[in-house]
C-alpha cells in the first residue's frame, strides 16, 4: 500500500511539475486570476459600498450569497458533529470510558486564562465591528470568541463553562447567527430591494444607499461571527468529551 | 543552467504547496490509522490554501484596504484605477480562502466525530483491525 501510494502521488507529483510552466509566474500583475473580475471590485469598492477593505465587501456584499451558504454549512458542521457524537443520559451510564483522572485544578493555567479570555474576547469584538476598515471580519471574530471560550473550558474543565454557556443555548444561538444573516437579506427583499441587497435599507437606517450597504455588511458579519463562535465552541464541546459533556479534556 | 534557475524561481511557490500536496495525499492513502488520515486532509487542505493566497499576491501591491474616513462615503479617491488595481493584491482569492478555512475546521471536526464514533463501535482506529471486526 505504501508503494502504490508513492507511486501515485509521485506520478501526480510530476504531472503537476509539468503543468507548473504554464502556470503565470509568482507575483505577476499580469496573471490571468487578477485581470479580470478582482480589478473591478478594487475599483469600484470603496464608491459602491463605501467599504476600504475590498475583502470585506466582496466576501459580504458581492459574493453575499455565497458567504450565506458558507455560514450555513458551518452551522450545519456543527449540527453533525453533534448528531454523531452527542449521546442521551441513559446511554452515558452503560460504559465508564477509562481515562487518566484529573488532578485537580492548575493555578497557573486558570489565573492566565481568567486574563487573556476577557482580552480576547474584547479584541474579538473589535475585529468583528472593525472589519471594513481594518484586517478582519466576521469568521476571523467568530473564531477568536469561540476560541476564548474554549480555553477557558481547557483551564477548567468542560462542566465549568457548560453551566455558564449551555448546550441548548450554544445550538440555539448558532441558528440565530444564521437567521441574522438570513433575516438582514429579507428584509431587503420586503425593502423593495434584491435578496441581499443591502442598499435597501437606506429608507430605514436614514443613510445614503452606498453607506446602507457598509450598515448592512456590519449586521451579516455579526451574524456570522455569532455562528461560528458558537459552532467553534460546541465541535470543541463534543470533540473532546466524546458527546458525553462531562469533564473534557 | 541560468535560464532553468529562473524559471524555478518564478515558481517556487507553486513548488511548494505541491510538495505540501503530495504529502498530504501520501499520508491519506498510505496511512493506516484514521486520525493519520484526517492530518492528511488537513495538510491538502492547507496546500490548496496556500495555492490560492499565492496566486492573489502582486509584486509590489499591499494588503487590498485602501483608506477611507469615517463618513465620506462619496469621497473622491485620489488614484487612478491603473495605480488602485497594481498597487493592492488581488481580494478574490483572499475571499475565498477566508471561508474555505473556516468550511476547513468545520470539515475536520466531522472528519473527527467520525473517527471518534468508529473507535466507540470498533474499539480502535486502525483500518486493517476495523475491516476485519466487519468480516467477523
Amino acid at each position: 500500500m505504501k508503494l502504490l501510494s508513492l507511486v501515485i502521488s509521485l506520478t501526480l507529483g510530476f504531472l503537476l511539475l509539468l503543468a507548473t510552466a504554464d502556470l503565470p509566474d509568482w507575483g505577476d500583475p499580469q496573471s490571468p486570476a487578477s485581470i479580470h473580475v478582482s480589478n473591478y471590485y478594487i475599483e469600484n469598492s470603496v464608491e459602491q459600498t463605501s467599504v476600504p477593505n475590498f475583502v470585506t465587501s466582496v466576501l459580504a456584499d458581492y459574493r453575499g450569497y455565497d458567504t450565506m451558504f458558507e455560514t450555513i454549512v458551518i452551522f450545519c458542521a456543527g449540527i453533525t458533529v453533534l448528531t454523531i457524537l452527542r449521546r442521551s443520559h441513559r446511554q452515558k451510564k452503560k460504559e465508564v470510558r477509562p481515562r487518566p483522572a484529573r488532578e485537580g485544578k492548575d493555578l497557573i493555567l486558570i489565573s492566565a486564562a481568567r486574563i487573556i479570555a476577557p482580552m480576547m474576547q474584547i479584541f474579538a469584538l473589535y475585529v468583528v465591528a472593525h472589519g471594513h476598515h481594518s484586517p478582519g471580519g466576521g469568521f476571523q471574530g467568530g473564531v477568536i470568541l469561540g476560541s476564548s471560550f474554549i480555553l477557558l473550558a481547557l483551564a477548567y474543565d468542560l462542566e465549568t463553562i457548560l453551566k455558564r454557556l449551555k448546550e441548548r443555548s450554544v445550538i440555539i444561538m448558532s441558528g440565530i447567527g444564521v437567521a441574522i444573516y438570513m433575516g438582514i437579506g429579507m428584509i431587503c427583499l420586503f425593502l423593495g430591494g434584491n435578496f441581499l441587497d443591502y442598499s435597501a435599507w437606506s429608507s430605514v437606517l436614514g443613510v445614503s444607499a452606498v453607506e446602507a450597504r457598509s450598515h448592512g455588511m456590519l449586521g451579516v458579519e455579526i451574524g456570522v461571527a455569532v455562528t461560528v463562535m458558537y459552532i467553534m465552541f460546541s465541535l470543541y464541546a463534543d470533540l473532546s468529551s466524546g458527546g458525553e459533556m462531562d469533564e473534557g479534556l | 543552467m541560468n535560464e532553468i534557475l529562473t524559471a524555478i524561481i518564478a515558481k517556487y511557490n507553486y513548488w511548494s504547496f505541491l510538495i505540501l500536496l503530495l504529502i498530504g495525499l501520501h499520508a491519506m492513502i498510505s496511512k493506516n490509522n484514521l486520525v493519520k488520515k484526517v492530518i492528511g486532509m488537513s495538510i491538502f487542505q492547507s496546500a490548496i490554501i496556500l495555492f490560492y493566497v499565492s496566486i492573489g499576491y502582486k509584486k509590489g501591491a499591499t494588503i487590498p484596504i485602501t483608506e477611507h474616513g469615517h463618513g465620506h462615503a462619496n469621497e473622491v479617491v485620489h488614484q487612478t484605477a491603473a495605480e488602485m488595481v497594481a498597487g493592492f493584491a488581488n481580494p478574490l482569492p483572499h475571499v475565498l480562502m477566508l471561508t474555505a478555512i473556516v468550511v476547513g475546521v468545520g470539515t475536520l471536526g466531522v472528519a473527527l466525530a467520525l473517527v471518534q464514533k468508529i473507535h466507540r463501535v470498533y474499539g480502535t482506529i486502525e483500518e486493517d483491525e476495523i475491516l476485519e471486526k466487519i468480516k467477523e
